[in-house]
């Protein structure tokens, strides 16, 4: 990881922009665009659920990141904010006075000020150090917070959470928000809204600070900047919008229960941050909406999805700790020499067959899952749109098969696949 | 007065079990300054392997075997997995074992199901040891307690008065030092990472027949045992100890004792607001201890971070 989080002072582009406003345009307007044109392109109602699922995850896997990646600061409890602020929204939803006179697009404001506040209370303490320190705490707050939503009834509603209806609000301009879409662009812009609000964060000076308290804090302390209290700042940034996030799932789903404060969630959006890469300011986002798929689609093909998932994450931390987005901008050196195409071919062969294997592998997994588990005398299985008998031995043989075919061609192929890598770092015409 | 004491047995049992896992999580952060999320998770493979091992060799096989096969898998996930992620620093070794935790939860999933395992305390501990007052002790409790008694007093003699618990303690301190003496510290860190997860394979061995062996109980364990270092002062194993026994204690006592948030607050000269089940309060006024016994720990965390942030007996540097 130190690679993607250390600042490096001498490339030239991070020195240019350290503390000045001016940013990239072109990705932000590709990504409005995007985001505009989505719902006409996926028009099912399904595909705009997981949507609004995928941006409120992204808010929420950004916020986080402005901990994890730019503060440096391990948080175990993240949820909490984020559900004490939909909390929040769902009670302003049903006070019918106060409500009727603020208009919906604006309630993720006071969800963020609700995640504020309790960041400012629990920051006050948590963040006098970074590190271990700070995870413990952040963990054991967050189980506490969570404990108490079947304590304090008044406020979390106990066990079965409190719900309430979004349309009593103002109408905003004519629109109700009765329909699904409605809310995907009240979503949509929330989601540019706060990304470009975290991304001019982390170029102010304070979010600059964050990265120099993370990387160096002796070094901070030393130029005059209080550690303690660029953590505290960030902390109660990243608190604001992890609420903005818990304040648009309120208006989504219309409803808050203790799910959406436990240690699973904080633990799930750690897993979605860490995938997308903690490193790059896109980083997040990427890993939000690949989670966000293989949460809700993956796990319609298979229970063991989410054993998949920590194979996954497992062998990230390991291998790969720049995470997704570090993967890809390890391509950069190669695109700006002109010779990404060189590796095209050896991708194909060598991951293309790593596939196939892990495809194999996957099959093996789920036989054997169903081999132990399913009902007696349940002997067929459906796999890749086959349909065989699992207490069979044929498919053990082809799916072992297919999995040492796989993976013996990606070994046999992976020097090859290293000299092209080499290669395609390697100016033309340099000493190898 | 009886009931005092049955209470304090049971508190002094749950104690000593959650000191199993801290004992061992603590000498490892001593170590190498990572917290082992897993932790917790390693207890739930004892008690796993335990249950499986009983069902061909019998509970006392279990208890000896399990611990060990635990303990290599420990020592080999330090090996192979955080010595390679070390170099990347604290952080992703903490998020490289909270993976881990996820995936030996899903992992015993898979294996055994969701349901509970028919994991039972042996037959010839199912007795009254004796009885107080008509409460009756059964005997395994009097195993449990016995078994971490002998388990920490072992340890102690190991760290304290041998050569190698010397070394061990010096590595803790002055890996460098003690290297240049000719001892290979890897090996050192391995091994006690390894012992530290055996101790929670035997606490998982002890606790599974009790407490239940379902996947889920390495979760509801887990965050307790790292509250429980974090009171105790992080790397510090008396702080452990006292941590968890005041723990064991004071959720066992809020549990069998009814008291109520009302009584206080009469006592305190608040008066009821009347009706109450339409006041903003009405959670503060119902609150009992049993209800609130399991968020003690956390409730206690919160304020031995806020007046004592270095925890009971933790180094200030810590």
């Amino acid at each position: 990881m130190t690679d993607q989080l250390t600042t490096d002072p001498t490339k030239p582009a991070q020195r240019m922009r350290a503390g000045s406003l001016t940013i990239p345009l072109i990705p932000w307007v590709l990504a409005a665009a995007l985001v505009m044109i989505l719902p006409f392109i996926f028009t099912a109602n399904s595909a705009i659920t997981i949507m609004n699922q995928m941006a409120i995850t992204i808010i929420f896997a950004l916020a986080y990141n402005m901990l994890l990646g730019q503060g440096g600061m391990l948080s175990f409890g993240h949820a909490v904010y984020a559900g004490v602020g939909g909390f929040a929204c769902v009670h302003i939803m049903n006070m019918d006075d106060f409500f009727s006179q603020i208009p919906l697009p604006l309630l993720p404001v006071f969800g963020g000020l609700m995640g504020m506040g309790l960041a400012t209370i629990v920051g006050a303490f948590s963040t006098r150090k970074a590190g271990t320190v700070f995870a413990m705490i952040s963990l054991g707050v967050g189980e506490l917070i969570a404990a108490c939503s079947v304590i304090i009834v008044a406020f979390f509603g106990g066990e079965e959470g409190i719900s309430g209806d979004r349309t009593y609000g103002m109408p905003f301009f004519g629109v109700e928000f009765l329909q699904q879409i409605e809310v995907y662009y009240l979503i949509a812009a929330w989601l540019m809204i706060s990304a470009a609000l975290m991304y001019l964060y982390s170029r102010t000076p304070l979010g600059r600070m964050a990265n120099a308290v993370r990387d160096n804090p002796e070094r901070a302390e030393f130029l005059g900047y209080s550690a303690r209290w660029v953590r505290f700042f960030s902390f109660v940034a990243s608190g604001f919008f992890a609420g903005v996030a818990g304040a648009l799932f309120a208006i989504n789903y219309e409803i808050l229960t203790e799910e959406n404060l436990n240690t699973t969630q904080s633990g799930l959006i750690l897993l979605a941050t860490f995938l997308g890469g903690v490193g790059f300011f896109f980083g997040p986002i990427l890993g939000a909406i690949v989670f966000t798929l293989v949460q809700t689609v993956l796990s319609l093909q298979t229970e063991l999805w989410a054993f998949y998932l920590g194979i996954v994450f497992v062998v990230t931390v390991m291998f790969f700790p720049g995470g997704l987005a570090g993967l890809l901008m390890m391509h950069v050196p190669a695109m700006r020499l002109g010779k990404l195409g060189r590796l095209g071919v050896p991708y194909v062969k060598t991951l293309g067959a790593g596939a196939i294997g892990c495809l194999g592998a996957a099959a093996l997994i789920e036989m054997t899952f169903h081999l132990r588990h399913a009902s007696a005398g349940d002997h067929s299985m459906t796999l890749y749109w086959i349909t065989f008998e699992s207490h069979t031995i044929l498919p053990w043989i082809v799916a072992i098969a297919v999995t040492l075919v796989g993976f013996g061609i990606a070994r046999r192929t992976a020097p090859a696949l290293a000299e092209a890598w080499n290669d395609a770092n390697t100016p033309d015409g340099a000493p190898r | 007065m009886d009931l005092i004491l049955v209470n304090l047995i049971d508190g002094l049992v749950t104690g000593l079990l959650l000191f199993m896992l801290s004992a061992g999580l603590t000498l490892i952060f001593s170590m190498m300054g990572v917290l082992n999320f897993a932790h917790a998770s390693f207890y739930m493979l004892g008690a796993y392997f335990a249950f499986q091992i009983s069902l061909y060799l019998g509970f006392w096989m279990g208890l000896l075997i399990a611990p060990l096969v635990v303990g290599v898998l420990g020592a080999g996930v330090e090996r192979y997995g955080l010595r390679r992620v070390h170099q990347y620093g604290h952080v992703p070794e903490l998020i490289f074992t909270f993976g881990l935790a996820l995936l030996i939860e899903e992992l015993v999933q898979f294996i055994w199901g969701k349901n509970q395992m028919p994991y039972a305390t042996p037959e010839i501990l199912q007795f009254t040891a004796f009885s107080i007052a008509g409460n009756s002790i059964p005997a395994y409790k009097i195993f449990m307690i016995f078994i971490s008694v002998a388990i920490f007093i072992g340890l102690l003699y190991v760290l304290t008065r041998t050569r190698v618990g010397m070394i061990i303690q010096a590595a803790l301190t002055y890996p460098k030092t003690v290297e240049a003496l000719g001892h290979n510290v890897p090996l050192i860190f391995m091994g006690v990472f390894g012992v530290g997860t055996a101790l929670a394979g035997v606490a998982g061995v002890i606790a599974g027949p009790v407490l239940g062996t379902f996947p889920g109980m390495a979760f509801v364990l887990g965050s307790i045992v790292f509250v429980t270092i974090v009171i105790g002062g992080l790397g510090s194993l008396w702080g452990a100890l006292v941590a968890s026994l005041l723990i064991g204690w004071i959720t066992t006592f809020s549990k069998a004792y009814n008291l109520r948030m009302e009584d206080l607050l009469t006592w305190l000269g608040f008066t009821k607001p009347q009706p109450i089940w339409d006041s903003a309060w009405r959670d503060l006024w119902s609150i009992t201890s049993p209800q609130i016994a399991d968020i003690l720990p956390y409730i206690l965390m919160v304020l031995i971070l806020i007046f004592r942030p270095y925890g009971l007996f933790g180094k200030r540097d810590a």
